[in-house]
This record gives C-alpha cells, structure tokens and sequence, in this order.
C-alpha cells in the first residue's frame, strides 16, 4: 500500500472521515443558526443544547416507548422543533426590537435550563446509544474500512443541507423566506403572515439540530455537555463562513471539518484549536467571512 | 444598551465631582467590607464575592459603557489565574507582584483578543470573544505547567512585600480589600475621564463618533484592554484566596457566569455588578449541595432577567430613587 509523508493510509483516510462526519454536523448546525439568523436577527445559543436534546430524545423514545432510530429520526426534530416554536412564541417574539445580545442572552439561559435539567436526570457519565442494526458493520474499499453508519450519516447530512439549500433558494416558499429577511415589514404589507413564518423558521432551524443531534447519538455518547462544546466550534464556523449565504454555511461545515481532520492526522497537538486559528486569520484577511456580506 | 436617561446624568455629572449617591453608595460598600470581617463574616466568603465582584464590574466597563458584549472574559480571568499562581508557587513572589503580573497577563491576553473580535460589531464579536476564550481554554488543558486537570493547586501565600506575613485568611482579607479599592477605583476613573465619554459616545453613536474623526476602533481596543486587564487583577486575586488556579477559571461557564452577574446588578450601573456578583456567590455557596440545580436557576435567572428585569436589580433601583448608581 502507498504512504503519503509517512502516514498510512488507514489513519488517513480514517481521520479525514471523522473529520467529514465533524463537518456534517458543523454544516447542520450553521446552516440553521444562519436560517434562525436571517429572519430572527437572533445567535441562538441554545443550537448546541437543542442538538443535545435532540439525542436525547432518540434515547428517551428508544427507552421509554421501544421506537426505533428510524422513528427517531423522524420525530425527534419534530418535538424538539415544538418545543423551539413554543419558546418562539413565548419568549423570543418579545425581544425582537431590542439589541440582538439579549436574544443571544435569553438562549444562553435557555440552554443552561436544558443541560441542567438533564444532567439532573442522567448524570454526565455519558450513556450508549446503539447504531441501529441495517447499519452495522462495514465495508472494506480496499485503502480503508469504512463503517456502514458513518457512510449514512454523510450522506444523510448532505441530502439535508442540499435539502434546505434547495428550499430556500429555488422554491417559492424560499423566495418569500428571503424576502421577509431581506424586507419582512413590506412582505408583510403583501399579505404574507410574517409572525408564522417567523415561528416556522426558528422551529425548523432548531429541527435541523435536533436531526443533527439524532444522527450524532450512535456515534458519541450521549451527554447533556454534548452540544456546549460543538456550539462554540460552531460559532467559529459561523464566524469563518460569513451568515449571508446558505451553501456557505454548508462549504464552510464540510470543509472545515475536514481541515480538522487533516490537522489530526499531520498535527495532532493543534486539532482542538485549528479552526480557532483558521478564524484568526480570515478574520486579518477577509473580516466579514469567507461567503460574508460586509456588515 | 444602558438606559438613556441615566446615560445623559452620567454625562452631565461625570467631569465634575462625583455625586452624591456615588459617595453614599462607596461608603456604605467600603465600610461594610472593613467591617465584615469584625461583624462574624467568613473572609474567603466575602474575599471571593470581592473577586467576582471585581471581575463583575470589569466585565461590565466593556458592556455597559462600551456596549460591548465579550462572552470570553473567562480567559482574561483564568489566564491571569494562572500565572499569578505559578508565579507564587514556582518563582516565589510576594503576592503584589503576582496580582501585577497577573494584571499583566490579562491585558496582554485583552489586547490580543481585542485586536481581532473588534474588527467584527455586535453579535459577531461576541461569538470572537468565545471562540478565543476556548482556544486559551485549550491551552490551559494541554500547556504543561497548568497542571491539566488537577490545576495548580496548594500555592503558598508568601508575605507581603516580602516583609509582612499575610498568610491567614484575617489578614490575606485586607490584601484582596486593598486590591478590590484599587481596582474599583480604576473603573471608576476610567468611566469618567475623557476616555470614557468618548466610549459612550461611540456605544450610542458609532458613525457620529467616527464622523467627528475619532478613531473608534482604538478606542475600543483600548477599552478592551482595559476591561481584560481588570478581569486578570480580579482572576489573579482570587488564585491566592483559593491557593488554587484550575480550568473552571478559563471554562466558558465562567465566561457566562460573570455576564450573569452584570445584568442581575444591573448593567451599566456602578454597584450593580457588585450586588450581582454577590447574590450568584451566595447561590453557588448556599445551594452548593444542589448540584445541577445551581445551573438550572442560573439560565432561569438569565431568561426572567432578560425578558423582565433589562435593568436588573441596581438599575430598577436608581430609578425609583431617581439617581445614578
């Protein structure tokens, strides 16, 4: 087999999988806080936690109801994005003609409820959550072995930010999204009910986390610090890609997921803080973000 | 983020002598803390409440009169944590020289960080300030002189000067009262100097600020700085009350914790970040055996203020009483 700088392929190839998983869920989660962004001018700080509940959910229907992944997979967005539409329309809708920190501020407390309120029930030692069976096991290319599971969280990742990506851009529905984000008071003088689509959008952003959070239980361990830590990796993301720009957000997921990768393998020491860096420097370069409009 | 009507007092009064509310409320802070100790208070309590209270009203230098919202001050605050408690342990300085070189890690640490999060407004800095503060979080966990996990524990509290022994917690508490004075002194002054009108001018009005041909964004860095420097003084401090310097200092919660504390007071507002910091001391003391629970009234805590009480505690109250606070 072939090395490249001293590297076997194995862990390569390896890492730079991990390091695309990492991506997908950066992708997942940036492209919702960038949806939540648009129309809500709100930095939803509870995006890690509501990833985090979205595992938990799975866990708790698996659990406590015998339904499987797959239902899972289905139903923890949707509950999760009812309890978002519920804080939606009983706390957020209050702040949105005040300075977009206490909307950042009042999701910071929100997602310290969460996490709290878990941690109380299931301690932090982290429980296990099976992969389910149709995706055990793996196949072997050859260069590497490539689990089976890790395969669908790609794909299944990829098809929902081209999803979104598709929706918002080329739809009608999108067409009026972008349009109240752009001018929600003369959307709304169009007849268009802005509120619900307001509502609606930070309960599918916070979906898309929860589908995130589902897809990620299998993989990591359920814990209720899970989603604090991948937040902040997050906003660096955020940072780095520039919210004015949904296939942005995804480009900028993927690719720094892969730069991580990439880090691990060649420099294992800097892989925690390589994204840190990377937003140090196009922060010198290019301050309003790589696909960024400037603000 | 202020409220405007307490912004045009300050601006009224802030060149001038200091009012009269402020003499009363510094006298009854002060006295009370010479006092506390007499009174049956145990001194690390109120040694750590000066701390937080320090770190508080650094932190609320950025945001309530900067309008500047950093949620990475943990890494000012832990940073200087660190080398003030490797500098007691390993060099062996008194703790006046830990305290400035932990002052100094702070600034250092301010500018460094300013100097990018500023070149974003709003809530993109705010995201900066985070994103760095992990990155020193990072460096704490791996660095080999933070000790990782078990932090940098049993550090001696030398005499000070190198003359007067201030080992007990009965006269360490004078040592950390002196420093608090100081350092709320500092904010104090820079508030109303010339500096800090500039800044409020530039948190009401940045393109006017800008239009009158000052340099707003060193302005702002030098704030930052400032706001960072403090934060170390108070993190450095409170090192040598605990004998203890460990990676809850740097941990993002801590970051959360003191922007907690400033709209609880009251952001904005002289005392208000003192009162604050002392009620979620209290909390965390009190409740301690509660565990989880203590983060659960603290993002409810984060939730109510913000959707009821903006002005927090001191700033309801200088409206009542119709005085800045």
């Amino acid at each position: 087999m072939f090395e490249l700088l001293g590297i076997p392929p194995q862990a390569l190839f390896g890492q730079l999988l991990l390091g695309l998983i990492n991506g997908s869920f950066y992708a997942i989660l940036s492209l919702g806080l960038a949806v939540i962004f648009g129309l809500l001018n709100i930095i939803n700080f509870a995006h890690g936690a509501l990833y985090m509940m979205g595992a938990f959910v799975a866990w708790m229907l698996l659990h406590y109801l015998g339904l499987n992944y797959w239902w899972a997979l289905i139903l923890a967005p949707v509950i999760v994005g009812g309890i978002g539409i519920v804080i939606e329309r009983t706390m957020l809708h209050r702040l949105y003609k005040l300075d977009h920190l206490y909307g950042l501020l009042l999701t910071f407390g929100l997602a310290l409820i969460f996490q709290g309120l878990l941690r109380n029930t299931y301690g932090i030692s982290g429980m296990p959550y099976s992969i389910p069976p149709q995706l055990s096991g793996g196949q072997n290319l050859g260069f590497m072995f490539l689990p089976n599971y890790r395969a669908w969280v790609v794909v299944a990742s990829l098809t929902v930010c081209l999803g979104t990506w598709y929706m918002i851009e080329k739809t009608r529905l999108g067409a009026y999204l972008r349009a109240a984000t752009e001018n929600p008071v003369l959307v709304g003088a169009f007849g268009l009910n802005v509120p619900l689509m307001i509502t609606l959008t930070y309960g599918f952003g916070v979906a898309l986390a929860a589908f995130a959070g589902v897809l990620a239980a299998p993989i990591y361990s359920l814990n209720p610090n899970m989603g604090a830590d991948l937040i902040i990796v997050v906003f660096a993301v955020v940072v780095i890609g520039g919210m004015g720009s949904i296939m942005g957000a995804i480009v900028t997921g993927f690719g720094l997921g892969l730069v991580e990768g990439l880090t691990k393998v060649f420099y294992p020491e800097a892989a925690s803080v390589v994204i840190f860096v990377i937003m140090a420097i196009v922060l010198l370069i290019k301050p309003a973000g790589l696909f960024g409009r400037a603000v | 983020m202020a409220d405007t009507t307490t912004a045009i007092q300050d601006n009224a009064k802030a060149l001038g002598t200091m009012p009269g509310s402020h003499k009363v409320g510094f006298a009854i802070l002060f006295g009370f803390l010479l006092l506390a100790p007499f009174l049956g208070f145990y001194p690390v309590f109120v040694m750590k409440i000066m701390c937080f209270a320090l770190f508080a009203c650094a932190f609320n230098l950025l945001l309530g009169y900067g309008g500047l919202l950093s949620f990475g001050h943990a890494a000012f605050f832990g940073g200087a944590a660190y080398i003030s408690a490797h500098s007691a342990k390993v060099w062996g300085v008194s703790p006046e020289v830990s305290v400035l070189l932990g002052t100094a890690t702070g600034a250092l640490l301010g500018l460094i960080i300013g100097f990018f999060a500023i070149r974003r407004a709003g809530i993109y800095m705010t995201m900066i300030t985070l994103a760095f503060a992990q990155m020193v979080f990072f460096f704490a966990l791996q660095a080999p002189f933070t000790g990782g996990e078990d932090g940098i524990q049993a550090i001696a509290r030398r005499p000070l000067l190198g003359m007067f022994d201030i080992a007990s917690d009965f006269r360490f508490y004078f040592f950390v009262l002196a420093v608090f004075v100081i350092g709320m002194a500092l904010i104090y002054r820079i508030i109303h100097s010339p500096f800090g009108q500039v800044m409020k001018a530039i948190r009401e009005n940045e393109p006017r600020s800008i239009s009158l041909g000052y340099q707003v964004s060193r302005y702002k860095l030098a704030l930052f700085t400032m706001s960072a420097a403090i934060a170390g003084m108070a993190g450095a401090t409170k090192a040598l009350v605990f004998q203890l310097a460990s990676l809850t200092d740097v941990h993002w919660s801590m970051s959360g914790e003191v922007v907690l504390m400033a709209l609880l007071g009251g952001v904005g507002t002289i005392f208000g970040p003192v009162l604050g910091a002392a009620i979620i001391v209290a909390m965390q003391n009190y409740f301690a055996s509660l565990g989880a629970w203590v983060t659960i009234l603290q993002g409810l805590i984060f939730v109510l203020g913000v959707l009821l009480f903006r002005e927090g505690i001191i700033g309801v109250l200088g409206r009542w009483l119709k005085k800045s606070l």
